[in-house]
Order: structure tokens, then C-alpha cells, then sequence
């Protein structure tokens, strides 16, 4: 009987283990699925392409440059290789335009053959380069999308890093006074309430963001809108806190109190004994503490969403609007036609998001590790 | 010249008197041992003296402790002050996670002296001290994680030294070390008390006949015993004396 039972609490945990394992496997695979199909797609939107008249000399146009014409920003012929002439737009509203030297058009494939003396211009794929590379992010863009991600990277990594600087100091400082300094009673207090602040849903801080940080930052630095990477820095600051200061205190927790006698015994001060000998011996496991904090910024989406203002324009101050990847995805996975090339682009952001929280989990892997070998 | 003096001490954990009325003289440059079953209050003791025992909440105390002179539990007392006058080491050997030299030159640096060449000197004066500077000579900028059990304790000693303190207190400083170890300490310990005042705290009977020249016997939290070594060993007054050093309980 007794056998039995073992066997089956065995057998319990071994499958949920494997479960879980197999859904975190298998998310990633859908994930990579979903997102790698992009680069096999047509530049120009799918059943649509881009024509003009077959004695024009422009054999290949870029993403940008489509964009660029059919904004109306470049509108001679002269720009992009061509003769000196001014360049003529046609979209398509369900009429067979009448072309000229001058035309350019965008007209589902199925007309192309039925219009005399036309060429396709030949956009190619999405490349890797544009998207990677690219600085501009306009995925609904006619005829033509552009999906460069390095505003979107630029604005998390903007976001994050301002975040982390905000609360850092802060979060070290309550973990060394919470570890060290605070006497019991006030530890029983403070515990609970950063414990709490790891709980509130982050709706609730973009909501108090978006109330009040949002027009306070307006005010005070009298700018056109307060929604900036500002905000969502202070707001993600006050988020990743809790990780902050609860692995920072936990690590300063495993120093040895024969370090801290050794130190005090030959005269230091609690401060100097703090600065030389305790944080030193819990280096790693502070450094973890602050990789866990980026990564927690990194991911957040909800709260930064409602404060950054969204603007897909790589940032030169922390007073400009951002977007940041998961805010991207958040906003726009709703939009895109499944399967689009839209869709996938959304995909490629998370895959690059998996990424970079991977590398995150990696180094505070590697830290620990460290941090173990040190102890012996 | 008493170098150690004190009067009436009670001690306190929580409700629990763990000393009671201790007054006891330790003279210069002497070694002085303290023995006693566990729990018999010789550590607490020993941490009174340089107030270690400050870290621990819940605790109290009453009557004096005068050290070179001076009421340390009295107003205006200095502790950080304090405690690089009385030395001490502890049971099991605890090297910060720097290097060997930055080790003994811990104190120092921490006392807010700058002079490296100063610093140089007496780091390599304090190893020489404590019989650890030929085994380190070529290996200061190594991790003193690398050294033996019984190094690294000879190293805490020298660290200890490097800020020149008039006492050192010594907590049990040979029971986490095997006997060649525990044998080398020993010497060091006889060594130093030409210019140290030492206090040492040990389990070990015959250690503390071999090293100290008065011996206190503490039982129950109260001193027992006090006077030479000798006289302890060879002719105890008490009775409870008589039983533990001849390995009756304990």
C-alpha cells in the first residue's frame, strides 16, 4: 500500500514537472513559428504590387523610398535615379488608373497584365537588415509597411535603463537599511509593505501614472505632453523596487554575522563595516538583485503603455514620448490581421523580447553560481 | 598595572542572568584563560570586554568594566575607539574576501590611515608576528580563501595585531583547528605576551596550562575560581574546580 502511494506522488510530480516544461517549450516554439515567416514575405502588401510605366529607368525601389513618394515627400523622378520629371501617384480606389511616363501606382496583381506598356517594380522581400536596422516603425503603412524595430528597442532599453538608475539607489538603500540597520519592529512594518508593492497589478500604477505623474511631469517641465520615457521610468522605477530590495536584503542576509563581528572587532564603524566588508561579500547577489530589476522593467507592459505616450521615434531625451516593445505588442497584436505580415513583425518583437529576458536570466545564472564557489 | 578591571558585572539575555557578580583583575602582559563548561557565561564574558556584546538585542548589564583605566560602558566611550585597542579573535577562522595583505591591512585602512608605505610595514610586521609571513610572503595579493584552516586563523591574528591594540581577546582560537595547527597558535600566543595583554577563552584544559599564567574557572555563570594557573591546576580551592579539571562533568 504504502508502495503504492509512493509510486503515484511520484509519479504526480514527475508529470507536472514535465507538463510544465512541455507548455514553456512548446510557447516558445509557437512563438518562433509565428514570427520567423516574416522575412519570406513579399516587401509590398500581399495580391497588391507597385507599377510604372515600362520606359522608366527606376528598376528597384526601397521600403523608405516608397514611403517617402507615396507621403509626397520625394516628388521628382530626379531623386531616385530617374529622368527629371515630376512623379505621379495613383492608389488604388477600385478604378484601373491611366498611366504615363510620370506614374507610379499601387493596383492589385491581377490588373497589372491588363495595363499596356507597365512594369512591376520589384520591392523584394522583407529583409532582416530593414527590420533590424531599420528606424522606422509604420506597420500600417500603404502601399507599403515599414517595420524597423530599433525605436521600439531603443525606447525599451531607453526606459529600462532610466528606470534602473531611478531604483537603484533607492532600493539598495532600503535593502541595507532593512537588512542592517532598522530595528525589529520597524523590519515587521517595512517587510510587509514592499512585499504589498510587488502585489498591486500594474494597471493600478499606470493608472496613478497616468493621473498623476503624467500631468505633474507636463507642469513642471512645461512640456507640450507629459506622457514621456520619464514617466514610465518612475513608474517602472517603483515597480521593479520590490525585486530590487527584497533580493538585495535577502543577499545581505546570507553575509555571514562572523564578516560583520571580524570588521567590527577592529575598530570599523557599522558604516565602514557595511561598505567594505558586507556588500562586498554579497557583491553577486546584489548584482542579481539589479539584473532581476531590469528584467522586470523590461517586460512590464501595461503600466508603461498608459504613461510613454507611444510615439515609435528612437529618443534623444527622457522627456520625448517612447514606445517599448511589449507596450508595441500589446497595442497592435489586436489590430493586426492574423497571419499578416503585421502579425508577424508583432511575433519578431517577442521572440526579440524572449531574447533579451533569456540573456538577463543567463547572467544572474551565471552570477549565482559565482556567488556559491565564493562561499566555500 | 591592571590592564583589565572589573567590578560587579551582571549580565542579562532577555530574562536569562547569565553572569552574576563577576570581579576580576587581569595584570599586564599576561596571558589569563578562561575555562568552563558550555553555557557557563566565560565567552559573554570575554565580549564584555570589548562590547561586542552591544550587537545582540535584548541584553543588559550592570556593574563597571575598566579597560587601561577607562569605564567603557560609561558616557562618551568611543567604541569603534575601543575596539582597536581590545583585539579579538574568534572560535572559527573568518578572513574577510580580499586578498592576504588587504586582510591585515583592514584595520588600518578602516582607521583612516593612508601612508602606504606605513601600511606595507605593518602588514609585514604583523605577519611576522604571528609566525605567518614566510608561508605568505610570495602570495599577499592572493585570495586568503587559499590559505589552511589554521593560516587563516594565524592570519586573523595578524590582523588583529596590525592595529596594535593593547589586549587581545581570544575566543576558543584553536577549536576549529587540527593539533599542529592548535600547537603553532599556541606558541604565537606565548610569543606575544611580552607586548600584549592576552585573554583567551578555551575548552581545552591542558591548552590552558600549558599557555596562561592565571587560569579563571567559571560554572553557572558565576567565576568559580581566579588565581595563578599553577594553583588552579596542581591545588583548587573549590570543589566544583577540583571536579572539572580532573574531567568529572564538563
Amino acid at each position: 500500500m504504502k508502495k503504492i502511494v509512493e509510486l503515484c506522488v511520484r509519479n504526480v510530480l514527475f508529470v507536472s514537472a514535465a507538463v510544465t516544461t512541455l507548455a514553456i517549450v512548446l510557447i516558445v516554439i509557437f512563438l518562433f513559428r509565428q514570427g520567423v515567416g516574416l522575412f519570406a514575405r513579399p516587401a509590398v502588401e500581399e495580391g497588391f504590387s507597385l507599377v510604372v510605366s515600362a520606359g522608366n529607368p527606376v528598376k528597384k525601389l526601397t521600403p523608405q523610398q516608397v514611403k517617402l513618394i507615396f507621403d509626397g515627400d520625394v516628388d521628382n523622378w530626379s531623386f531616385l535615379g530617374g529622368s527629371h520629371e515630376p512623379i505621379e501617384i495613383y492608389r488604388w480606389n477600385e478604378e484601373i488608373p491611366v498611366m504615363n511616363e510620370r506614374s507610379i501606382a499601387f493596383i492589385p496583381t491581377q490588373y497589372v497584365s491588363s495595363l499596356p506598356g507597365v512594369r512591376t517594380v520589384d520591392m523584394g522581400r522583407i529583409s532582416p537588415g530593414d527590420y533590424f536596422g531599420g528606424r522606422e516603425w509604420f506597420p500600417t503603412s500603404q502601399p507599403v509597411p515599414l517595420f524597423g524595430v530599433l525605436p521600439l528597442l531603443a525606447g525599451t532599453l531607453w526606459v529600462s535603463l532610466a528606470a534602473i538608475l531611478f531604483a537603484l539607489p533607492f532600493g539598495l538603500a532600503i535593502a541595507i537599511y532593512m537588512a542592517e540597520l532598522a530595528p525589529k519592529r520597524i523590519h515587521g512594518i517595512l517587510k510587509p509593505v514592499i512585499e504589498l508593492l510587488a502585489g498591486i497589478p500594474s494597471v493600478v500604477y499606470g493608472f496613478f501614472g497616468l493621473v498623476v505623474l503624467v500631468p505633474l511631469i507636463q507642469k513642471s517641465m512645461n512640456l507640450p505632453v507629459g506622457e514621456t520615457a520619464f514617466a514610465g521610468a518612475v513608474v517602472l522605477a517603483i515597480m521593479a523596487l520590490p525585486t530590487i530590495v527584497t533580493v538585495a536584503a535577502d543577499a545581505l542576509r546570507t553575509v555571514p554575522k562572523a564578516a560583520r563581528e571580524a570588521s567590527l572587532a577592529l575598530g570599523a564603524s557599522q558604516m565602514q563595516t557595511i561598505f567594505r566588508v558586507t556588500i562586498p561579500y554579497c557583491a553577486s547577489g546584489i548584482l542579481a538583485a539589479v539584473v532581476l530589476g531590469i528584467g522586470r522593467a523590461v517586460g512590464e507592459t501595461m503600466a508603461v503603455l498608459m504613461v510613454t505616450g507611444n510615439a515609435a521615434i528612437i529618443p534623444d531625451s527622457l522627456f520625448k514620448p517612447v514606445r517599448t516593445i511589449p507596450a508595441t505588442i500589446a497595442a497592435e497584436l489586436g489590430e493586426a490581421p492574423a497571419g499578416g505580415a503585421h502579425y508577424q513583425a508583432l511575433f519578431m518583437l517577442g521572440i526579440i523580447l524572449f531574447f533579451i529576458t533569456l540573456l538577463i536570466s543567463i547572467s544572474v545564472e551565471i552570477m549565482s553560481s559565482r556567488k556559491r564557489r565564493q562561499e566555500i | 598595572m591592571y590592564s583589565i578591571v572589573a567590578e560587579h558585572i551582571d549580565f542579562y539575555y532577555q530574562k536569562f542572568h547569565a553572569l552574576k557578580d563577576i570581579s576580576l583583575e587581569v595584570e599586564e602582559h599576561t596571558v589569563t584563560a578562561f575555562i568552563g563548561p558550555s553555557g557557563c557565561g566565560k565567552s559573554t564574558f570575554l565580549r564584555i570586554m570589548n562590547r561586542m556584546n552591544d550587537l545582540i538585542d535584548g541584553t543588559s548589564m550592570t556593574g563597571k568594566m575598566f579597560i587601561e583605566g577607562k569605564d567603557i560602558y560609561g558616557r562618551g566611550v568611543d567604541v569603534d575607539q575601543l575596539r582597536s585597542i581590545v583585539g579579538m579573535v574568534f572560535q572559527k577562522p573568518n578572513p574577510f574576501p580580499k586578498s592576504i595583505y588587504e586582510n591585515v591591512a583592514y584595520g588600518l585602512r578602516v582607521a583612516g590611515i593612508r601612508d602606504r608605505h606605513l601600511i606595507g610595514e605593518r602588514v609585514e610586521l604583523s605577519l611576522k608576528s604571528a609566525a605567518l609571513w614566510d608561508e605568505v610572503k610570495d602570495k599577499l595579493k592572493k585570495s586568503a580563501f587559499e590559505l589552511s584552516g589554521g593560516q587563516q586563523q594565524r592570519l586573523c591574528i595578524a590582523r588583529a595585531l596590525a592595529v596594535k591594540p593593547g589586549i587581545i581577546l581570544m575566543d576558543e582560537p584553536a577549536s576549529a583547528l587540527d593539533p599542529l595547527s592548535t600547537a603553532k597558535i599556541e606558541d604565537l600566543i606565548f610569543s606575544l605576551k611580552d607586548e600584549y595583554t592576552i585573554v583567551i577563552v578555551t575548552h581545552n584544559m591542558q591548552q590552558a596550562s600549558r599557555v596562561s599564567d592565571k587560569t579563571a574557572f567559571f560554572y553557572m555563570g558565576s567565576l568559580v575560581e581566579y588565581g595563578n594557573t599553577r594553583d588552579i591546576f596542581m591545588n583548587p580551592v573549590k570543589e566544583a574546580t577540583q571536579n572539572y579539571i580532573t574531567g568529572r562533568f564538563g
